[in-house]
């Protein structure tokens, strides 16, 4: 098999250097991290804000008068600022949480326990991660409302007619994702918006592995609802985001109770802070916080449109490479333009887990398992599956160290059909 | 390269060749083990004359450490007592885990497992079948 080349959309090695792990070594040979959607690894400007932080502004937010507690409320706001401009919204609409899971269940409990009524009904899809069907099994318990799930084609993209017949139950919610973990497949949320609202729906999108590696504008797709996560995006870990729409957050109860997001409280009764404070209770992650702001600069600067282009270089360049393998089978799309950066695929005889051990004795660190997505694998018939996922700091050749390193799980199991 | 110390030769021989896998219809004791870090799906199935164990097999999907574990527990628990099974689920518990055991005979397949202890993300693995076979047994002691 002749090994691609391509040219790359930026320059990788100078992005590279500012990615201190990058310069790791496991098992002996050079780090080839490959799994970029269960995290993102953190170049040294997000690393060099926490310490700044710690160093000389660390204080509480939003009620100390003195300098340090300025400094620190103008970073965090400014952060907030940042991200919300990153994905089109107001800061006012973006509410602060540890993480995309947090987000799905504040929309699932501050909003779901205020709507849902028994027999409403919610609808989700067969491609979503336990975090965007959990919070809503627990919601439905409580309220009585029922889940409706959607599948997707043996193509892996989501049934639009299932879809469309779905909504003929008039649901009070749509909560899907917009890109998948598992299957890679981007699905068309404008559409599915419309759609939704045209039957008076509300929509949540799952956005945690499109933000970090697509251009996203929430007012482009007009979701009610849009959650993601930091840490698959060059910040650190314990910081994520949900945007709503305004007048959502308003009508909103708070989500959890406590210091920060009040404005009066008495005996009996407490009166809110204005959004989207009302939605942060406790002290806030404030290192975090003012560290997404510092990746999302990061990734501005690259520019998203730019990084779009290389994931998809290296995700056509993988299935090139594995399409041509007859014990490999490839799930998901094919065409590399309707897909995020990241391939799953099983060897027909040899279990992931194996595949991603022999692969670690490389170097090169891939997943396995069933990736938060069990209905997925349900359907798929399979337990578990490996899965390769890119981030702009990789390259063309780490690819090809993936795909010359499979050879050795062949050397380990055989070949597949005889051995 | 590869992991040898994980990847024994008899680990291997166990996943290709497991001894005895597929279901025990007429089995009088099951138990269903699953391992939610990975899917890994397993049934255990024992038939028992008296306090013996005659027929032993597994069915399910995981992989090879899961398998060939499976597989070996299957052949090792043939012809014991239930407690003389209790006793070899914990010594190979223990041995897995890095407790203090009466080590295996180097012929004894069984002790081709020793090598996961060193790879702590893959002990659940090796662990799944000898789980299962102390749920069945400790159903029995009760």
């Amino acid at each position: 098999m002749n090994l691609l080349q391509i040219e790359p959309t930026y320059d990788v090695e100078a992005i590279r250097a500012d990615f201190p792990i990058l310069q790791r070594r496991v098992k002996g040979y050079p780090l080839v991290y490959l799994d970029n959607a269960a995290t993102s690894q953190k170049p040294q400007q997000v690393i060099e804000t926490l310490v700044h932080y710690y160093e000389n502004t660390n204080a509480n937010v939003h009620r100390g008068l003195h300098t340090l507690a300025e400094e620190a409320t103008e970073a965090y706001e400014t952060a907030r600022a940042k991200v919300a401009r990153f994905i089109g919204a107001e800061p006012e609409s973006l509410v602060f949480t540890r993480n995309t899971t947090e987000a799905i269940n504040l929309v699932a409990y501050a909003w779901g326990l205020a709507n849902l009524k028994a027999g409403d009904v919610i609808v989700l899809s067969e491609m979503e991660h336990h975090s965007n069907i959990v919070p809503w099994q627990l919601v439905a318990r409580i309220t009585g409302a029922r889940l409706h799930y959607v599948p997707f084609t043996p193509e892996g993209e989501l049934d639009m007619e299932a879809f469309e017949e779905a909504l003929r139950q008039e649901p009070k919610l749509v909560a899907i994702t917009h890109a998948s973990n598992v299957l890679g497949t981007i699905n068309p949320v404008e559409q599915i918006t419309s759609k939704a609202h045209a039957v008076g729906a509300k929509v949540l999108i799952d956005g945690a592995q499109a933000v970090p590696h697509r251009p996203v504008n929430v007012a482009q797709i007009g979701c009610d609802f849009y959650a993601f996560s930091g840490h698959k995006m060059l910040a650190p870990t314990g910081i994520g985001a949900l945007y709503a729409r305004r007048e959502l957050l308003e009508e909103m109860p708070p989500f959890m109770g406590g210091g920060e997001m009040i404005r009066r409280v008495t005996h009996e009764y407490s009166t809110w802070a204005d959004i989207p404070i009302k939605f942060e209770a406790g002290t806030p992650n404030i290192a975090d916080g003012i560290a997404f702001g510092t990746a999302v600069d990061y990734l501005q600067q690259v520019g998203m449109e730019s990084i779009l282009q290389h994931d998809q270089q290296l995700v056509a360049e993988t299935l090139r490479l594995l399409e041509a393998e007859e014990d490999i089978v490839i799930y998901g799309p094919r065409d590399p333009a309707s897909r995020c950066g990241l391939v799953s695929f099983n060897f027909k005889h040899v279990h992931p887990h194996d595949v991603a051990q022999i692969l670690d004795a490389h170097g090169i660190a891939i997943r396995s398992g069933h990736h938060c997505c069990q209905l997925i694998m349900r359907r798929l018939d399979v337990t578990a599956t490996a899965r390769v996922s890119f981030y702009l700091y990789n390259t063309i050749e780490e690819v090809h160290a993936f795909w010359k390193a499979l050879d050795d799980v062949r050397k380990v199991f055989g070949k597949y059909g005889g051995r | 390269m590869v992991d040898d110390e994980l990847y024994r030769e008899i680990i291997l021989e166990h996943y290709h060749h497991p001894r005895y896998k597929g279901a025990l219809p007429d089995a009088n004791l099951t138990a269903e083990g699953m391992n939610p870090l990975c899917g890994d799906e397993l049934t255990l199935y024992l038939k028992t004359d008296g306090d013996r164990i005659v027929e032993a097999r597994f069915d399910g999907r995981g992989c090879s450490i899961s398998q060939a574990s499976a597989s070996m527990l299957t052949e090792a628990v043939r012809g014991l007592t239930l407690h003389e099974a209790k006793g070899l689920q914990e010594r190979v518990k223990a041995m897995l885990t890095g407790a203090p055991h009466e080590p295996f005979d180097e012929d004894d397949d069984l002790s081709a497992l020793e090598g996961v202890k060193n790879y702590p993300v893959r002990i659940k693995c090796a662990l799944l079948a000898w789980t299962t076979l102390g749920e069945i047994l400790g159903q029995q002691e009760e």
